[in-house]
Formats: structure tokens, C-alpha cells, sequence
């Protein structure tokens, strides 16, 4: 479980980036967070960066974008999914539940 | 219309085969490639591939297996468009094959221009797959020597990527400054101050007078300058530009002007003909950006299976470079007389959005390192760009 920031720094239409390797993007959107894994599948450019359209993420270099419910890549150049995590909020603060260790195991 | 040839298995030529099944074309597909490979990526050659931070060649790929079945197209790759009939309807082939086919689409890239004169050993240039291994097996053999010959995108991209493994680079450029034409002077400028932030070194204003070699069949020594000056090289990376694959449509009696001449549409005075990609002068303009070869696809298939021009391409001009760890993005159609002005950021710091502006209106936008503010405007930009059709 790792702690991401609190939820007041978050508001809606924003989204933040944690280190982790690989790193991942945690989006607030119209009271939902999601955390997927945060570099594009196509090329290297940082979804955290891209435009977020209701539970869509366009990614700010080739305009692929992603569902951030199922991390399925919803338009070209990307092809693959990008991992999704799970993400729950507690005392304010928002944790991101990091597969890394699981691959081929996470939701 | 029960068949179509996409004569290039580029970018361009791939998204046009997408375009035609996901258009409904359901007749044959006929995919014709020089090289020897599927569709790739081009950017990452210049940088992550160069570099070997994507060493699996894989990973370039533009379509999995699955989607190349379901393109269900038959693929002539490692073979070499030589002509078009377009009475017969007929594209000709090396071999002395020939193809008949209902509707075409050009697809066929651009070539590296090259220097005049003899290419010794341990010359380069890069637009392929097999150019950038080529390249890549030459700086991996310990430091050495790099001189790249032009400051344009690609010659910056290679200059990064060799002094990101150590090498000793100079970067060569006949202008004043490399970059002025894309973003005007101020900003071309600050794009050509990230040489000398990572230690690489910029000549500029001289020309390129010959390369020099140690003897007949020997590998390249140096490259001696316009002015004189002899620069010491293990390696030369020719980044000077690249000319449309036209060579084959000599004679055709389609119309070729540094390029395919086509219409806003991609259409040719052929209707069943179009063009798309780097190789098209589309109404005027040739563009070499990614994103214009795949968004022109769409458009040029469409009027192809209509049979005549029915929607044209319009969307604002994109492109973006990886240098030095920066990412340079610049997205609109400014005229040299727009003033950029910065509105977020610094030059100093490397990471910057700059609004090219005239009459109060913004025409363009450029951002270092600022991807965030930079889709944001860009896609503002597009919205006033482009009114609402129906």
C-alpha cells in the first residue's frame, strides 16, 4: 500500500504521479480515483501529463487513450492495456494498492 | 471497387489498410513493401533504439498478429514498386510482376538526401530499421568521434542520443541557426542552446565542402567544412532532410512536384489514385509528421472508396521531438512574423510554453518539457481551427 497524497490536494480533473517502478498515475474524476500504470504502452510519454475526458485519459504525445476503469486502450497508436491498481482512501489520505510483485494478477 | 493496392508498408500505407477494412472495404488488400519488415515505428529509431533502451526491434512493430489478421491483407514485402500504369490500372513491379488493381494508395515515404560524392564507410543516415542497427552497432563499439551533419530534428535526435552514450559529438548546420524555419528564431535558439547544455558542439553557417577518407574503400577520417576547417570523425550522421519516393511514378502522367500532387483530400487528378503520408503534396504542402501520415489516411481512403473527393484534411499541424531528455512540442501554423511570447516556465530551466502570436490571436504554441499546458492549447487550437461541420 502506498500513500499517494491526501485527498484535498487532489481536486477533480487532476491527476498526480508516484515513483514507483514502474511508475503509475492516480486521476480524480467526478469523485472517483483510479490509479493505472502511468507511461503509455505506445511510446514513452506520461499519462499523468494527458487530457482527461470523463474516465478517459488521452496520452499528451500520439492522443491514445485509455479507460481508466479497465486500463484497455480505447483508441491507436496504443494497442495494450495499461495496468490498472486498486485505490481506497483513509483518513483523508489516498493509497494506491501496487501490483508489481503480482503481474498477470492484478485487477 | 473490388481491390487496392497500398503501395508502401510505411506509417501511412498501414493506416490506410486500417482505414479501408474499418471504412468497410471488404475486396482485396494488397500491401506492397520495399523493406523487408511490417509497418514500425519510425521515431524511436533516433532515440530509444539508438540508444538500445529499446533494443528488441519487436516492440516497433505498428500491428500485432492479431490485427494483421484481421487486416486480411496479402503482404508483397522486400519488393519494390517500379511503376504505375494507370490505363492498364496496373502497378509494376521488380521482377517484372505487375499488379492489377481497382484503386491505389501511395504510400511511399521519402529517402534520406544525401551528400554528393562518395559515401565511405562509417557514413550513415537513418530512416530505416536496418540504418539505425547499422548505426547503432557503430557506437556501441566504445567512444568515439560523431560528427552529424545537419541541426534539423533528426540530426539533434541522433546528437542526443550519441552524447547520451558517451560519445564525442559535433553537430554540423549550413544555417545560422538549426530549427528557424519550424519555430522562428527566438525559439530555435533556445532549442539549439540544448547541444552545449550536454556538452555537444554546434557549428553553424558553414557547409559541408567533402568527406575524407583513408584511401579508396577506407573508412571516413573527417569532414572538412565549407570554410576550411577539418573536423577529426569516427562516424558521420547525414541529417540533411529527405526527398519523396517519386522515382518509381516517373512517367506515369500523375503529377509530381517535390512529391505527389493531390488535393486537400490526398485525391490525384486519378480518383482512383491517392496519396498520402510524406510522399503527398497535399493542396500545396508537404508535411513529414507522424501524425499528419496517420490522420491524412483516413481522409484519402474515404475519398477513394467514394470515388472522388468528399472530405479533406485540415487538422492543425503537430509534431514533437525527444532531445537531451527534453520534450519539444509544437502544434499550429505560424507565419515567420508571429511573435512567441512565453506564458509559463523559463528557457533557463529547459521547460517552457511559448503562444506564437498575431493580431492578439494565437496561431501557434511550442512547450519544452510542458506537456500538460501544451494539449491543453493545442487541442484549443484545433477546436478554432477547425469550425463545426456536420
Amino acid at each position: 500500500m502506498i500513500p499517494v497524497c491526501p485527498l484535498a490536494d487532489l481536486p477533480t480533473g487532476e491527476s498526480v504521479r508516484i515513483d514507483t517502478a514502474p511508475p503509475i498515475a492516480v486521476f480524480h474524476t467526478d469523485g472517483q480515483l483510479y490509479a493505472i500504470d502511468d507511461t503509455c504502452t505506445h511510446q514513452d510519454a506520461s499519462l499523468s501529463d494527458g487530457w482527461l475526458e470523463g474516465c478517459l485519459v488521452e496520452c499528451p504525445l500520439h492522443a491514445a487513450s485509455f479507460d481508466l476503469r479497465t486500463g484497455a486502450a480505447t483508441c491507436l497508436p496504443a494497442r495494450r492495456a495499461v495496468r490498472t491498481h486498486p485505490v481506497t482512501v483513509e483518513d483523508g489520505m489516498i493509497y494506491v494498492h501496487h501490483h508489481a510483485a503480482e503481474e498477470g494478477t492484478a485487477a | 471497387m473490388k481491390s487496392v493496392a497500398v503501395i508502401g508498408a510505411s506509417l501511412a500505407g498501414l493506416y490506410a489498410a486500417r482505414a479501408l477494412r474499418a471504412q468497410g472495404f471488404d475486396g482485396r488488400l494488397v500491401i506492397v513493401g520495399e523493406e523487408h519488415h511490417r509497418p514500425y515505428d519510425r521515431p524511436p529509431l533516433s532515440k530509444a533504439f539508438l540508444t538500445g533502451a529499446t533494443a528488441d526491434q519487436g516492440q516497433l512493430a505498428l500491428a500485432d498478429a492479431e490485427e494483421i489478421a484481421e487486416l486480411d491483407a496479402e503482404w508483397l514485402l522486400g519488393t519494390r514498386a517500379t511503376g504505375l500504369d494507370t490505363q492498364e490500372r496496373a502497378v509494376l513491379l521488380d521482377g517484372g510482376r505487375s499488379l492489377t488493381t481497382d484503386g491505389v494508395v501511395i504510400a511511399t515515404g521519402a529517402t534520406p538526401r544525401r551528400l554528393p560524392g562518395p559515401a565511405p564507410a562509417g557514413t550513415h543516415t537513418l530512416r530505416t530499421l536496418e540504418d539505425a542497427q547499422a548505426l547503432r552497432a557503430e557506437l556501441t563499439r566504445g567512444p568515439v568521434r560523431v560528427v552529424v551533419i545537419g541541426g534539423g530534428f533528426i540530426g539533434a535526435e541522433v546528437a542526443s542520443s550519441c552524447a547520451a552514450l558517451g560519445h564525442d559529438v559535433t553537430v554540423v548546420e549550413a544555417a545560422a541557426r538549426p530549427l528557424v524555419p519550424q519555430l522562428g528564431d527566438t525559439m530555435a535558439g533556445i532549442c539549439a542552446a540544448l547541444h552545449a547544455d550536454h556538452g555537444v558542439t554546434l557549428l553553424t553557417g558553414t557547409g559541408v565542402a567533402r568527406l575524407h577518407d583513408g584511401g579508396a574503400g577506407h573508412r571516413v577520417t573527417a569532414v572538412e567544412l565549407a570554410d576550411g576547417r577539418l573536423l577529426p570523425a569516427d562516424v558521420v550522421v547525414i541529417g540533411i532532410g529527405v526527398r519523396p519516393h517519386t522515382a518509381w511514378l516517373e512517367g506515369s502522367g500523375l503529377p509530381l512536384d517535390d512529391g505527389v500532387c493531390c488535393d486537400a483530400g490526398g485525391v490525384t487528378p486519378q480518383p482512383h489514385i491517392v496519396a498520402v503520408g510524406d510522399v503527398a503534396r497535399a493542396d500545396g504542402t508537404r508535411a513529414e509528421h507522424w501524425t499528419s501520415a496517420t490522420e491524412q489516411a483516413a481522409v484519402a481512403v474515404r475519398n477513394l472508396l467514394a470515388g472522388r473527393t468528399v472530405a479533406t484534411h485540415r487538422s492543425l499541424p503537430y509534431f514533437w521531438s525527444d532531445q537531451y531528455g527534453v520534450r519539444i512540442q509544437f502544434a499550429g501554423r505560424r507565419l515567420p512574423t508571429d511573435i512567441p511570447r512565453i506564458v509559463e516556465g523559463s528557457p533557463d530551466d529547459r521547460s517552457f510554453l511559448a503562444c506564437y502570436e498575431r493580431d492578439g490571436r494565437t496561431t501557434a504554441v511550442l512547450a519544452l518539457n510542458r506537456p500538460r499546458p501544451f494539449m491543453r492549447l493545442r487541442r484549443e487550437l484545433a477546436r478554432a481551427a477547425q469550425p463545426v461541420t456536420t
